[in-house]
């Protein structure tokens, strides 16, 4: 069992700063494979900025951030997504004015057809294979019955349910997702988190942000502690629980 | 390649049912005579291609109207350079268009929203006055670009082909035909058929899918692994060529090509049809374009006369009063009641006409479920 785990992300010296202000000073941070990878930390830590910096949206000030052996830093969003990154964002990201059926099928075609193809001629309703995946999806999901509604008029919930849909059909490598429970009632955030769950046994990476104590505690293997723009811990969650510095900058009486 | 789901395909069927019987229906409304409902038929191609962009993507070009042109002079220059025949014509446009598409395309699409919309009114501006004045030797500038006796016509001259009309000018023909009056008319109507058959092929694949994606959420196309650049360029490069189909039918009816064809106004005008009738619905630019030549060629030759004959049968001063009324609507201010119509569409129908049918047939539906 002593095989060295597979490194799928490395962010390798990761530093951002924003004018005068640092938010990421020397990060190093290593996703394994297969795992559920939480980043954690107080407001204003950079957790937010991190991820960003994974996904292309902002360039770091020094370091690299290489994913399976490929370096991210200066690609564009839509490269990294079509490497086999997605992601599910704080405020469910979805096609408002579609139905829900081609919310799931589009990501599907981008990942077949690649960033870009003319295909003009083809008739949607026709791609029977996509289209089986989907409804197999929204199945899974509970969401078979909406798929002629618009996504536009779906709760809070199954928009995000939907959004997981949108990503899970890319077969994505690594799936990255930014406070999937945040401004959630205490019974959405169950619901999310047995969702989350149920996906673990995809066996797909996940790096997960996440403001939620409870949230972490009960999704992650591993979990790094973010504060002011520096990895203060990194380990397995009941090590995290017990750490001191961890206590001390961020958990407070919480963990109780 | 030519699968049509099967409302599809009842659809053009449909409409082209009601494309080539427009001169029996048009004929109670006063407007059935070939030089109107060809540019009927004209314009709706202007409108197809128009909301393949905007009605997809949601980019609103202001300046379509400069491949309308760009078709146009290519297409006289085609029957001056080498045959009267229109195929030829017709392929240049499309080409040529396509290829002024893609130049400012490319450009304008670096930007979205407002900015978008300026820098493709600001090259229309350009292909302007290009052609109205810096670039005369090719446009003949205010004059338009005529048809010459002394043409070269090069294959027509090779092939010594009699041209239809040999006396005066030579006129447009396709495979020998005359492409005047109602010969006109059905290429056009055909060419229409053919737009609106290809619109629905693009509204029905994963392009279209895609486009779509793009105006309702551009964050999530670009994270969900699609590059919109090109998706973007594709739709500006297919709108920008049915337009120069257009031009170039516009040319092949009338073989003159002037830069009033690129003004602003003409690129409003493809705006305003496209909204009335229905953003983003297969049909509704072309009765947006239907609705607005009507008005353009019907209602503008309405004069006092034709009002007094029409309210002959109330008393004097009533009469008096209601064609004076009346008459600040038609003839001249024929663009006040376009005005009028738009703003009651926009404020109370944002989904155009199309949208105010649907809502009119849901409550007949509804009205019918009650009664049962």
């Amino acid at each position: 069992m002593s095989t060295t785990p597979n490194i799928v992300l490395h962010a390798a010296d990761v530093f951002k700063n924003f004018g005068g202000l640092r938010a990421l000073s020397d990060i190093d941070l290593q996703i394994e494979e297969g795992k559920t990878h939480a980043i954690i930390g107080p407001n204003g830590a950079g957790k937010s900025t991190l991820l960003n910096v994974i996904i292309g949206r902002i360039p770091p000030t020094s370091g690299a951030v290489i994913f399976d052996g490929t370096v991210l830093t200066g690609k564009a969003p839509h490269e990294i997504n079509q490497l086999g990154i997605s992601r599910v964002f704080q405020t469910p990201e979805i096609f408002a004015d579609l139905s829900v059926l081609h919310n799931v099928m589009a990501p599907a075609f981008a990942r077949r057809d690649g960033a870009f193809r003319l295909s003009m001629f083809r008739t949607t309703a026709r791609e029977d294979e996509i289209r089986a995946e989907a409804e197999h999806l929204l199945q899974d999901f509970g969401m078979w019955e909406r798929r002629n509604d618009h996504a536009g008029a779906l709760s809070r919930g199954d928009k995000r349910r939907l959004e997981l849909c949108m990503c899970l059909i890319q077969h994505p490598r690594l799936l990255l997702l930014d406070e999937p429970t945040a401004g959630m009632s205490r019974h959405d955030t169950n619901t999310t988190i047995d969702l989350l769950k149920k996906i673990k046994s995809r066996g797909m990476t996940k790096v997960i942000i996440e403001h939620d104590m409870h949230v972490v505690f009960s999704l992650a293997d591993k979990i790094s502690v973010l504060a002011q723009g520096r990895i203060i811990a990194q380990g397995l969650p009941e090590d995290i629980r017990v750490n001191p510095d961890v206590k001390k900058a961020y958990l407070g009486g919480h963990t109780e | 390649m030519l699968y049509l789901s099967k409302t599809d395909r009842l659809k053009l069927l449909a409409f082209a049912a009601v494309v080539l019987l427009m001169p029996i229906w048009l004929t109670p409304l006063g407007a059935a005579y070939p030089g109107l409902m060809q540019k009927f038929a004209i314009y709706a191609i202007f409108a197809i291609g128009f909301n393949i962009l905007f009605g997809l993507t949601g980019y609103l070009s202001f300046g379509h109207a400069a491949f309308l042109g760009v078709g146009s002079y290519t297409a006289v220059w085609s029957f001056k350079l080498l045959t009267m025949d229109i195929l030829p014509a017709m392929i240049f446009a499309v080409i040529v268009s396509g290829i002024f598409a893609l130049v400012i395309g490319f450009f304008s699409l670096r930007r979205t929203g407002i900015y978008f919309s300026i820098l493709t009114l600001a090259f229309a501006q350009m292909c302007y006055s290009l052609a109205y004045s810096v670039l005369t030797p090719i446009t003949n500038g205010e004059t338009g670009l005529l048809l010459t006796r002394n043409d070269p016509r090069i294959i027509d001259t090779a092939l010594g082909a009699a041209h239809v009309g040999a006396e005066g000018l030579p006129s447009p023909t396709f495979l020998g035909i005359a492409m005047s009056g109602y010969s006109g008319f059905y290429l056009c109507a055909v060419l229409l058929i053919l737009a609106f058959f290809i619109a629905q092929k693009i509204f029905a694949s994963p392009f279209g899918l895609a486009l779509r994606g793009i105006k309702s959420n551009q964050t999530r196309m670009i994270y969900t692994g699609f590059n919109t650049k090109p998706y973007t360029l594709a739709a500006f490069v297919i709108s920008g060529m049915f337009a120069g189909l257009a031009g170039g039918l516009l040319a092949v009816t009338d073989p003159i090509a002037g830069a009033e064809r690129m003004r602003w106004t003409e690129s409003g005008n493809i705006v305003l049809m496209t909204i009335l009738g229905g953003v983003g619905t297969l049909i509704g630019p072309v009765i947006g374009a239907w609705v607005i030549e009507y008005f353009e060629n019907i209602f503008s030759a309405i004069n006092k006369n034709i009002l007094n004959q029409t309210f002959d049968f109330l008393p004097d001063g009533l009469q008096n009063v209601i064609v004076t009324v009346a008459s600040k609507f038609v003839g001249e201010g024929w663009h006040l009641t376009l005005g009028l119509l738009f703003v009651f569409i926009v404020v109370f129908l944002p989904g155009g006409l199309v949208e105010g049918w649907q809502k009119l047939m849901a409550r007949f539906r509804g009205k019918g479920r009650e009664k049962k």
